[in-house]
């Protein structure tokens, strides 16, 4: 079986994010860049699923400038065998990620893709469902436990109320929730050998896919800056001000 | 609660941009694998260890300490755990031979992976970095077969490594040590002694240690020309390499210490314990000094290493903590009061901790540059590397090591009362960093070597390699007007620095006990020269930055800052001790042994 999983590089999840003074992006100039946590996690399950010889290959794809060879080589050195990066300009919209990952994984004859749920930048939530619905596959989200047998993902998501669990056939979608596993940190050894696993460069046009975008981003501007509290004086006037004030109670 | 994060964008501003690391490992042989790319890679992942698994067992350490009972040391929670993540991780590996299952990555490389260890938990660090002090000393002298046997499992982190030195009656002089070696039938030896302060003596990390012990064998000649070098395993090792039985070596008790809780600090007793002598008999102290080469940068680290951690804490603590008004007047009227960062004095403080870390960080990657050249370089190049590590090895050891304690307790005052308080964390990083003026050879000692075996032994030679080095860069930078200041003030001290050297070197003719009497201000003089030199380095590449426009102006500019503020703050104290070192033997001998304390008078 092989697996597919896609990963992106991200602003890292310890930096203070800062908005560019004109409001068109998050300003991304010297800060620290890292594997959207997110994919780390798909990396960690297609690494197990191969570690427990249920997969026999890990592809990971990433789809951005150069810089984002980087974080493919942090997949390879974490086990995944080889990567490929789809090179366009930063800043695609989630349907153009998801046609290139579609007819990436489509190219590759992938069993299982494995994506993050959501990435920490933009926070869509959207790719892995439109790649899904892109290639017609069956998709389970926001996975904690993954079981594959007989061809088939028992797949168990966490939901609202609580947790679904489905079985979908293979090829699949899945995406990854925060509690599906703790991913590993990369050893030394394996850093090395990373730089000698193959990856492959190829473009839109290779892949015969328009990015064009319909998404436009208008404005980015930071939340809010809280204001300070007050003091209440009595009950009644908490809830005065919950009605009223804050309109948070009717 | 006390953070640390890995400084990855100043290691990289040091060996990268300031000391041409890339063009370091172009030329060195073996280094290929090292590139920019690969050792960003290696330093990322390094740097979530220390941040993730070791930074959080830090003040653990301190507080549950090791713990004895019958013979055994148990280490604090998770001390073992984060261990055994560290040997899967390969780590131990990353600078030793790759036919001894090593990653023959250089060791400069090593070193920086090593930096952020030891912030981030020097306790911890300590028991790897006792093996790396073992692995060294059996990769140089030991036999084919001691390397098949012990530097193989030490690689792989299997197991681990001390250096037992030190008796009861003997640490700063070894020529008086008594442990006995006897020669068996076997060809192996039995050792009989008791060994103090071992570091990593006994433990839970690993399933066997390895000692490397200084003995004396029966016919030895007295003093240091009779000292030999052993192994000695925790338990033996049979024919196929695997854990026999228990050797007759065991840790008598740990001692209750300042700082370093979380190391075991041991008793070690010898009863006729098995052992196998390392390179030539009576040649021990020989085989040891290569080993005591990187101990004492290893210590020079870690004056850095508390500096670092120091000033990330309390700069957070600074920019949080609101306290009175600016003088000049309310700089956020907003707020209650202003924070502590508006107090010039506080400024003081942080910045005093960034020029010596920061400073510091340059003179240790600047050394670990110079052992990779001593193991790799062309024999022009290993004997100028040589020279100017033993040089620099008593500086960067003393003076980072001073200054680092400086810096740890400024951190704490920073604070104010709540430095003193343990959640904050600054009273430990105080605590722990004291030890290291200590071992490794006090400060005094250093100041001794320094100036009567390094500067003055050799008539200056090796002085004058350094200085000329100085000098040239000065000349060098001179025209440039924006670095005049700092070029102008470290060539005038440099040529001081030769000067008093001089008139010492002439006092001592007339009196020996000038040299002693002169040592410890000496060599705080040549640190802060040499602090001077790395300053006037960084200064000219973060200057040529901003010339050629960078978009990390801030980042640029505050190294210039640092800068000033060490030229203009720190160096000042060079005239302090060029007044007291020349001052005479005199105003310290004079005084009648009876006459320091009148307690009965």
């Amino acid at each position: 079986m092989k697996i597919l999983v896609s990963v992106k590089r991200v602003i890292d999840y310890n930096v203070k994010v800062r908005v560019k003074s004109d409001n068109t992006a998050v300003d991304l100039t010297n800060v620290k860049m890292s594997m959207n946590p997110f994919c780390e996690i798909a990396v960690e399950e297609a690494i197990r699923l191969k570690e427990k010889g249920i997969a026999t290959e890990v592809v990971v794809v990433s789809v951005g400038t150069k810089s984002c060879q980087e974080t493919l080589r942090t997949a390879l050195a974490l086990g995944a065998d080889r990567a490929i990066q789809v090179d366009t300009e930063d800043g695609l919209d989630s349907l153009g990620v998801a046609k290139l990952l579609a007819k990436v994984a489509q190219n590759e004859a992938a069993d299982l893709i494995i994506m993050g749920k959501q990435s920490i930048d933009s926070d869509n939530n959207q790719t892995g469902q439109m790649v899904a619905a892109l290639l017609d596959y069956p998709q389970a989200t926001f996975a904690s436990d993954v079981v594959i047998e007989n061809g088939e993902a028992q797949v168990t998501r966490e939901i609202d109320g609580g947790l679904q669990t489905l079985s979908i056939t293979l090829p699949a979608v899945v995406t990854t929730d925060l509690r599906l596993n703790e991913p590993r940190f990369a050893s030394l050894p394996n850093i090395m050998k990373a730089k000698r696993k193959p990856l492959e460069v190829i473009t839109p046009a290779d892949l015969g896919i328009d990015v064009g975008s319909n998404v436009s981003v208008i404005a980015v501007a930071p939340p809010a800056e809280r204001a300070g509290g007050v003091k209440v004086g009595s009950v009644a006037e908490l809830v005065d001000k919950l009605k009223n004030e804050a309109k948070v109670v009717s | 609660m006390p953070e640390y994060k890995a400084p990855l964008r100043d290691i990289k501003f040091v060996t990268e941009e300031v000391l041409d690391f890339p063009g370091h490992y172009a030329k060195l042989p073996g280094a290929e694998e090292a590139t920019p790319d690969m050792v960003s890679a290696i330093l990322e992942e390094g740097a979530k260890f220390a941040e993730r698994v070791l930074s959080p067992l830090n003040r653990v350490g301190d507080q549950q300490g090791c713990q004895f009972k019958d013979g055994v040391v148990t280490t604090p929670d998770g001390f073992k755990e984060a261990y055994q993540q560290y040997v899967e991780g390969g780590w131990p590996s990353l600078s030793h031979p790759e036919d001894m299952g090593g990653q023959g990555l250089p060791d400069s490389l090593g070193m920086m992976v090593t930096e952020m260890i030891a912030t981030s938990n020097w306790s911890w660090g300590m028991y790897p970095g006792l093996s790396h002090g073992a692995m060294n000393t059996i990769e140089l002298h030991g036999t084919d077969e001691q390397k098949q046997t012990y530097l193989t499992k030490l690689v792989s982190g299997e197991w681990t490594g001390t250096m037992c030195l030190t008796e009861p009656h003997c640490g700063t002089d070894l020529g008086m040590l008594k442990t006995k070696a006897e020669p068996q039938d076997d060809g192996s030896y039995a050792i009989t002694g008791t060994k103090i302060f071992i570091s990593a003596g006994e433990h839970d990390m690993a399933d066997n240690i390895v000692h490397i012990v200084l003995a004396r064998l029966p016919d030895a000649p007295a003093g240091t020309k009779g000292i030999s070098l052993f192994i000695v395993p925790k338990h033996n090792v049979d024919a196929s390499g695997e854990i026999a039985d228990r050797n007759q070596v065991s840790c008598g008790s740990i001692e209750h210490k300042m700082g370093i809780h979380g190391n075991a600090t041991c008793v070690m007793n010898f009863d006729g314990a098995k052992a196998f002598l390392i390179g030539e008999a009576n040649r021990g102290l020989n085989c040891m000094f290569t080993f005591m080469n990187t101990a004492r940068i290893g210590t020079a680290l870690q004056g850095l290493a508390h500096a670092e951690w120091a000033l990330q804490n309390s700069v957070a603590y600074a920019k949080d903590r609101l306290q009175m008004r600016a003088l000049s007047g309310a700089k956020s009227p907003e707020k209650p009061a202003d924070s502590i960062m508006v107090h010039p004095d506080v400024r003081r403080m942080l910045l005093t901790q960034k020029a010596f870390a920061e400073g510091g960080r340059a003179l240790i990657h600047y050394c670990s540059m110079l052992v990779d050249t001593t193991k790799k370089g062309t024999a022009d190049e290993k004997a100028e590397a040589d020279e100017l590590m033993s040089l620099l090895t008593p500086i960067a050891k003393a003076f980072l090591t001073e200054t680092g304690f400086e810096s740890a307790n400024q951190g704490l005052q920073v604070f104010g009362g709540h430095g003193f308080i343990a959640e904050w964390g600054m009273e430990q990083n105080v605590r722990d960093c004291r030890i290291s003026m200590l071992y490794e050879g006090t400060t005094g000692i250093q100041a001794l070597d320094l100036l009567g075996r390094k500067v003055l032994m050799t008539q200056g030679a090796t002085l004058r390699r350094f200085t000329k080095i100085i000098h040239k860069f000065c000349k060098e930078h001179k025209g440039n007007k924006r670095l005049k200041p700092y070029m102008t003030a470290l060539d005038k001290l440099n040529s001081e620095w030769g000067d008093v050297t001089l008139k010492i070197g002439m006092k001592a003719m007339r009196n020996k006990e000038e040299v002693g009497a002169a040592s410890v201000d000496y060599l705080m003089f040549s640190g802060y020269v040499v602090l001077a030199y790395f300053w006037a380095r960084m200064a000219a590449v973060a200057q040529t930055k901003l010339d050629e426009g960078t978009d990390e102006v801030a980042f640029y500019t505050a190294k210039l800052q640092t800068a000033t503020f060490y030229y203009e703050r720190i160096l000042p104290r060079t005239r302090a001790h060029a007044d007291a070192m020349l001052s005479g033997a005199d105003n310290l001998l004079a005084m009648d042994e009876d006459s320091f304390v009148f307690l009965n008078a």
